[in-house]
C-alpha cells in the first residue's frame, strides 16, 4: 500500500530525514519508536504533504501512485489520515461542521451526494460516544479549549468517521490518563481491518500492549536503524535506546 | 413569463405614474454644486418650503467645512464640481433588456449566493423585471403594513404626506453640519427610506424582505429616517448580499435613527459595493454616517453590519444612549481584500443612568488591504452606573495586510465601567493544513475558519440572512488563499 524509498526530507533548510525506508501493506499495523527529534512527527508530517517540509530525494508511492505529486487535500481524499501530536484550534467552528465538510469533501470526491445535518448529527454522535465523548463537543469549537487527552480522542473519532486507507496516528497515546489509553486503544483496534493500515508513533510500550503491532521500527536521525516484531518493543522498553548506537541521553529525556 | 408585451408595457407606464419621474425623466443636471442646483433639486422634487431652507443652510455650512483627513484611509481628493446632483432614473429603453444582456460574472455571483432567480433580474438592472418585481412586492408587503398602521415609504414621499414628521425628526440626530459629508447629505440627498411605527406597534414584517429588492436603486446621497414611538419595535434590514455595479464613486449618505420609551430597533446592513479590481483600480468610497439616539427610556438599538464592499469605507453607526437604562449594541464584520481599505467602528455616547453598551467588532484583512477599527466609548457626567463592554478582534489572512485598533475612551463619570478586549490573531499554516489533511478546499478552509470568527455577529442578523452573509465572505474571500 504504502512504499516509502530513500527519503529524504528538510524544514527550513534543516535536513531531517536521511534515506528512510519503509513498506507497509495493507491490513498491517506498524509501530514507529525513536528518541526526541528523531523525525518521527516529520515523516507523518511529509506523508500528509505539509508544504513547511521539503522532499529533497527519495520517492514515495501509495497504492501504486506517486504520492508526493498530490496536495494535502487529494492525499487526504485518497484516503490518508493524520493524527496530529498537538491539535490545532480553529475557535468558533463547530466541530460538527468541521467534521461534516470533511466527510462530505471525501464523499463528493468518491462521488457520492453530501450527507445532511440530520444524518450526520446522528453519525457523529454514535462516533462521539464510541470514543466515550461527551457529544456536546459536537458543538464546541474545533479543539478549543479541549484537554489533552479529549483532543486525542477527538483525533480518534475523526479517524472512526472517515474510514481511512491509512491512519497515521502521532503520539496519540500521549498525555492520556489509563482509562482513556483504553477507550483510544480500543478505537484503534475497531480501526484495523484488512484492507487499512495503520501506523503508529509511539514512545511507550503500554499503547503496545493494547494494540500489538505487527512491526516495530527504530527511527534514529532521520533513519530506520532497526525493525522487527512486539518483541523489539519490549526490548526497548527494557534496554532503552543505547545498545542501538544510539545516544541514550536523548531517549532518556522523552515523555 | 406568461405576460405579453402590451401588459408589461401597461406595468411600466403604471410604474412612472406613481413615480415623480415623469416629466423630468431624461433630465441630468450639469455637474456642479451651487445653490441654484439645490434650489433646482428641491423644485424638482416638490418638496415642501422648509425643506429647501433646510438643505441650504446645509449647503452654507459645508461650505465652510473641512474635508476630514484623519480617517485611516487614502484616497485621491473628491472632486465635488465633477459630479452631476441630479440624475432621473434610467429609463426603461436604457436598462438590459433580459437576463442575456447582463455581464455574466454578475449573474455567476448571483448564483453563489443563492439569490433566488426572480430577484436576480431586478439586482441586474434588467428593465421588465424590475417592474414585475416591485409592482408585487408593493402589493403583498404594503397591506400587513399599512393595517398596523406603519409607514414605509421614501422620504420624498414622507415629504408630501407626513411633513410634520420629518420637520420634528429630520436632522434630529445627525445635525445638518454634524460632519463634512453628512452636510454634503443634507444638502443634496437624493431619496432613501423613511419609516414610522407607532406606539405599542410590532412592526409585523422584517422590513428586509422589501427592502432588498428595491436597495438596487438607492441613490448616491441616500437618506434614511427611522422612528420607532413609544414601546414599538422593528427590524430593519438594509442593503443587499448581491454586488452592486454603480457608477457613481462617491456614496455618502446619511442614516438616522429616533427610539422614544421603550421602542426597540435592529439595524442590519450588509454591504457589498464594488470594491475596485485586484490591482485598486476603480470601486466605490463609501462615507457614512449612522446614528442613532435613543431619545426614551428603556430603547434599545442594535446596529449589526456586514461590510465586505467599497474601496473605502468610512463609517460609524453611533448610539446616543439618553434616556435611562437605554442599550446601544454594535456588531460588526469588516473584510477587507486586495487593495480595500475600512476605517470603521462606532461611539457610544453614555448620558442617561444605568445606559448600557456593547461593541463586538471583528476585522479581516486579505491581500494587501488595510482594516481599522475607530471605536469612541463616553461617559457624561450624568451616566452614573453606565457600563461598556468592547471586544474588537482582528484576523489576518496572509502577511501583506494590516489591521489597525483605535480604542478611545472618556469618562466624566467614576461609576462607570468599561471593559475592552482586544486581539490579533491569523488563519495560520497550521489550521489550513488540518484543514486540508481533512480533504477540505484550501478555499473552503478559509472561508470556514472565517465564519468561525465572524460566529458572534453573524448570530446577530436574520436567519436568512445569517446564511447569505456566510457565503458572502465566501465569495469576497476568493482567490485570497495561494
Ligand atoms: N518547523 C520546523 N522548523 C524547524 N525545525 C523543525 C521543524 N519541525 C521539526 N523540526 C526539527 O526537526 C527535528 C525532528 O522533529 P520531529 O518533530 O520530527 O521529531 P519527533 O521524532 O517527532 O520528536 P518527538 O518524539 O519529540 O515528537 C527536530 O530537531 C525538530 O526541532
Ligand atoms: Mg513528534
Amino acid at each position: 500500500m504504502l512504499s516509502i524509498k530513500n527519503l529524504h526530507a528538510s524544514v527550513e533548510d534543516k535536513q531531517i530525514l536521511n534515506g528512510l525506508n519503509l513498506e507497509i501493506k495493507a491490513g498491517e499495523v506498524h509501530a514507529i519508536m525513536g528518541p526526541n527529534g528523531s523525525g518521527k512527527s516529520t515523516l507523518s508530517q511529509v506523508l500528509a504533504g505539509n508544504e513547511a517540509f521539503e522532499v529533497t530525494e527519495g520517492e514515495v508511492t501509495f497504492n501504486g501512485d506517486n504520492l508526493l505529486d498530490l496536495a494535502t487535500e487529494e492525499r487526504a481524499r485518497e484516503g490518508i489520515f493524520l493524527a496530529f501530536q498537538y491539535p490545532v484550534e480553529i475557535p468558533g467552528v463547530s466541530n460538527l461542521q468541521f467534521l461534516r465538510t470533511s466527510v462530505n469533501a471525501m464523499r463528493k470526491h468518491n462521488g457520492i451526494e453530501d450527507m445532511n445535518a440530520a444524518e450526520f448529527m446522528k453519525l457523529a454522535k454514535e462516533v462521539s460516544k464510541q470514543v466515550d465523548l461527551d457529544p456536546a463537543f459536537l458543538k464546541r469549537g474545533v479543539n478549543e479549549g479541549f484537554s489533552g487527552g479529549e483532543k486525542k480522542r477527538n483525533e480518534i473519532m475523526q479517524a472512526l468517521l472517515l474510514k481511512p486507507k491509512l491512519a497515521i496516528l502521532d503520539e496519540t497515546d500521549s498525555g492520556l490518563d489509563i482509562d482513556a489509553l483504553k477507550v483510544v486503544a480500543d478505537g484503534v483496534n475497531a480501526l484495523r481491518a484488512p484492507d487499512r493500515a495503520i501506523l503508529m508513533i509511539t514512545h511507550y510500550q503500554r499503547l503496545l500492549d493494547h494494540i500489538v503491532p505487527d512491526y516495530v521500527h527504530v527511527l534514529s536521525e532521520g533513519k530506520i536503524i532497526k525493525s522487527g516484531g512486539p518483541e523489539l518493543a519490549l526490548e526497548l522498553e527494557a534496554k532503552g535506546y543505547g545498545w542501538l548506537g544510539i545516544d541514550d541521553q536523548a531517549a532518556a529525556n522523552h515523555g | 413569463m406568461a405576460t405579453t408585451d402590451e401588459e408589461v408595457r401597461e406595468l411600466i407606464k403604471r410604474e412612472y405614474e406613481h413615480g415623480f419621474v415623469t416629466e423630468i425623466e431624461s433630465d441630468t443636471f450639469e455637474p456642479g454644486l451651487n445653490e441654484d442646483v439645490i434650489r433646482r433639486l428641491s423644485e424638482l422634487k416638490q418638496e415642501p418650503e422648509f425643506m429647501l431652507e433646510w438643505r441650504l443652510k446645509a449647503y452654507r455650512r459645508w461650505l465652510e467645512m473641512e474635508e476630514p483627513e484623519w480617517a485611516h484611509v487614502n484616497y485621491p481628493q473628491v472632486k465635488f464640481d465633477d459630479i452631476s446632483y441630479y440624475s432621473a432614473p434610467k429609463r426603461p429603453e436604457d436598462m438590459p433588456q433580459s437576463l442575456d444582456e447582463v455581464d455574466p460574472e454578475l449573474l455567476k455571483t448571483y448564483e453563489k449566493l443563492g439569490i433566488p432567480l426572480h430577484e436576480r433580474a431586478k439586482l441586474a438592472g434588467v428593465a421588465v423585471d424590475a417592474v414585475f418585481d416591485s409592482v408585487s412586492v408593493v402589493t403583498t408587503f404594503k397591506e400587513p403594513l399599512e393595517k398596523a398602521g406603519v409607514i414605509f415609504c421614501p422620504i420624498s414621499e414622507a415629504l408630501q404626506k407626513h411633513p410634520e414628521l420629518i420637520k420634528k425628526y429630520l436632522g434630529s440626530v445627525v445635525p445638518v453640519a454634524d460632519n463634512y459629508y453628512a452636510a454634503l447629505n443634507s444638502a443634496v440627498f437624493s431619496d432613501g427610506s423613511f419609516v414610522y411605527i407607532p406606539p405599542g406597534v410590532r412592526c409585523p414584517l422584517e422590513l428586509s424582505t422589501y427592502f432588498r429588492i428595491n436597495a438596487a436603486n438607492t441613490g448616491q446621497f441616500e437618506r434614511t429616517l427611522i422612528i420607532a414611538d413609544v414601546g414599538s419595535y422593528v427590524s430593519y434590514l438594509e442593503g443587499c448580499t448581491a454586488p452592486m455595479r454603480d457608477e457613481n464613486q462617491l456614496h455618502a449618505a446619511v442614516v438616522e435613527l429616533v427610539l422614544l420609551d421603550d421602542a426597540q430597533i435592529k439595524y442590519s446592513t450588509v454591504q457589498n459595493w464594488y470594491p475596485g479590481d485586484e490591482n485598486g483600480k476603480g470601486g466605490i468610497y463609501n462615507f457614512v454616517t449612522k446614528r442613532a439616539a435613543c431619545t426614551g427610556k428603556n430603547s434599545k438599538v442594535s446596529w449589526t453590519q456586514v461590510e465586505t464592499g467599497s474601496a473605502i469605507t468610512w463609517k460609524y453607526p453611533s448610539c446616543i444612549l439618553r434616556g435611562d437604562n437605554s442599550v446601544g449594541e454594535f456588531y460588526s464584520v469588516a473584510l477587507t481584500h486586495n487593495y480595500q481599505q475600512a476605517d470603521t467602528g462606532t461611539k457610544m455616547i453614555h448620558i442617561g443612568k444605568n445606559t448600557k453598551s456593547t461593541v463586538i467588532s471583528k476585522g479581516i484583512s486579505a491581500g494587501r488591504s488595510s482594516n481599522a477599527y475607530r471605536g469612541l466609548v463616553k461617559f457624561n457626567p450624568g451616566a452614573e452606573g453606565a457600563r461598556n463592554f468592547t471586544q474588537c478582534d482582528s484576523l489576518l489572512i496572509g502577511d501583506r495586510c494590516g489591521a489597525h485598533t483605535f480604542p478611545y475612551i472618556e469618562s466624566k463619570n467614576k461609576s462607570a465601567i468599561v471593559e475592552h478586549e482586544a486581539t490579533t490573531s491569523k488563519v495560520s499554516d497550521e489550521q489550513m493544513f488540518l484543514c486540508r489533511q481533512r480533504g477540505i478546499e484550501p478555499e473552503q478552509a478559509v472561508s470556514m475558519i472565517v465564519n468561525g470568527f465572524c460566529k458572534e455577529v453573524f448570530k446577530e442578523l436574520p436567519m436568512e440572512f445569517a446564511v447569505e452573509a456566510g457565503k458572502l465572505l465566501e465569495v469576497s474571500l476568493e482567490g485570497s488563499v495561494g
